[in-house]
């Protein structure tokens, strides 16, 4: 679907052009994202405490909470939609710290979250809870990069194209 | 000479368990990509003032169209697999619970293994455990119904300890509360099922099979029905809005099931359903 006055952000981005979006901004994503939820921010938090090397660089990355369904035969990816960010919190600053600078899911934030998004001039999207199977028509591209152990909380590297997000904490 | 086996073949309708499971497998597969055709409905008629509202409302309807069309997962939370099994005592089903639990094995190997243990976090690898529930009743009937139950709704549930002194006003507040607390995380719009009695798990057992009613039915008590309509009046007044954005369609239908409890209490359970209600039921 077309969507009407919507913006456009390419992915990996910086503070400059985060600066230009404003609360309930309708925003097409277009370029890496890296899956990320529950054990896959436990073990990132864990790598960080301990001085170890993280699976991607997080100076600048963009973070989807998803867990996707199998990817089934010739396909990229299975259903992709966001899952609760909330469940996220209590590992996001340390990560925003580090680097991280976009962040999509859905559902609230924690105030410690939004200072450090505030503080450090990164963004969280909102993206439509339960459309996972029009998410999954925007990837272009998907590779498992870390975790596989972790199934479907496995880190992927996801190429998107026209993803839709509303800008919600900025 | 009184033969107990003939005997028991005689009176008892046997259902073939293989049977069972191959109906179930086809059921579980068809509702993971078809979500309630009442939610896409309504937000495909959606009046709301905010844009943003009725953008997320018109995404939402084309991811449905895809997936059903498509057969693709419409949530890639495939949830865990909630049972509701009602048997007639005249019925015998051997291998009834084993059968269920492969079909979810079955159905579940393209969908998501979301089931862990809860310390560990070991993923069990084919979603089951299914989660089963056995209502006995009269006759010769067997009805399976299948629920999907995804974790960012059940995660925003809650049981309310009322006290009979609290009354309608103290139910009313409590699954506002709810919805106030939890309903941005639970992708809305929502289908909220209360249970109000019993003791605690009756609560909650009752919240959870609300769900099931049909979206836009009342109950068939007039004094529950009031309240369903006054509660579903106040949630939308809460300008939570579809996928939380903002806006006037933060729930779909309040359904109240009810039971006797006990002089000293007034348990009420809220459980939160996404609009991705993925259910449907078979007989035997």
């Amino acid at each position: 679907m077309k969507i009407e006055n919507a913006k456009k952000l390419s992915l990996p981005t910086d503070a400059a052009h985060i600066m230009n979006l404003r609360q309930n901004d309708v925003v097409l994503l277009n370029g890496t994202l890296y899956t990320a939820r529950d054990q896959a921010h436990k073990r990132m938090a864990a790598a960080i405490k301990d001085g170890k090397e993280l699976p991607f660089p997080l100076k600048n990355a963009a973070i989807y909470y998803c867990g996707p369904t199998p990817t089934v035969e010739g396909a990229i990816i299975g259903s992709c939609g966001p899952t609760t960010s909330t469940r996220m919190d209590s590992y996001t600053p340390l990560l925003i710290e580090h680097g991280l600078n976009v962040m999509i899911g859905k559902g609230v934030r924690s105030d410690a979250v939004t200072q450090a998004i505030k503080e450090h001039g990164a963004v969280y999207f909102s993206a439509i809870g339960g459309a996972a199977a029009l998410y999954r028509s925007t990837v272009k591209a998907c590779e498992l990069i870390a975790y596989p152990d972790l199934g479907c909380e496995a880190v992927y590297k996801l190429t998107v194209e026209d993803f839709p997000a509303v800008v919600t904490i900025v | 000479m009184f033969d107990c086996k003939v005997c028991y073949n005689m009176i008892m309708k046997q259902i073939d368990a293989a049977v069972v499971q191959k109906e179930l497998v086809k059921l579980i597969t068809g509702c993971l990509t078809t979500p309630d055709k009442a939610v896409t409905l309504a937000l495909k008629h959606i009046v709301s003032d905010s844009s943003l509202e009725r953008t997320a409302a018109a995404l939402i309807v084309e991811n449905n169209e895809i997936a059903e069309s498509k057969r693709m997962y419409c949530c890639q939370d495939t949830g865990q697999a909630l049972f509701f099994v009602t048997i007639g005592d005249e019925v015998c089903c051997k291998g009834l619970n084993s059968a269920i639990n492969a079909a979810v094995e079955n159905a579940y190997k393209n969908a998501r293994k979301s089931v862990a243990d809860p310390l560990t976090r070991k993923n069990t690898g084919d979603n089951t455990p299914a989660i089963i529930e056995y209502t006995l009743t009269h006759g010769d009937g067997l009805e399976i119904t299948y629920l999907a139950k995804g974790a960012g709704s059940e995660n925003m549930s809650r049981l309310y300890m009322l006290t009979p002194a609290d009354g309608e006003n103290g139910i009313i507040d409590s699954v506002v509360d709810a919805v106030v607390r939890g309903g941005k995380n639970a992708c809305p719009p929502l289908v909220v099922g209360v249970g109000i009695g019993g003791v605690t798990e009756t609560a909650c057992m009752l919240s959870k099979r609300a769900l099931l009613r049909p979206v836009g039915v009342n109950s068939e008590r007039a004094d529950v029905a009031a309240l369903e309509k006054e509660i579903l009046n106040r949630i939308n007044a809460l300008g939570i809005g579809v996928a939380a954005l903002g806006g006037s369609l933060t729930a779909l239908a309040v359904n109240i099931e009810t039971a006797p409890t006990h002089i000293g209490m007034l348990p009420v359970a809220v459980n939160l359903q996404c609009h991705s209600l993925r259910h449907g039921s078979v007989k035997f």
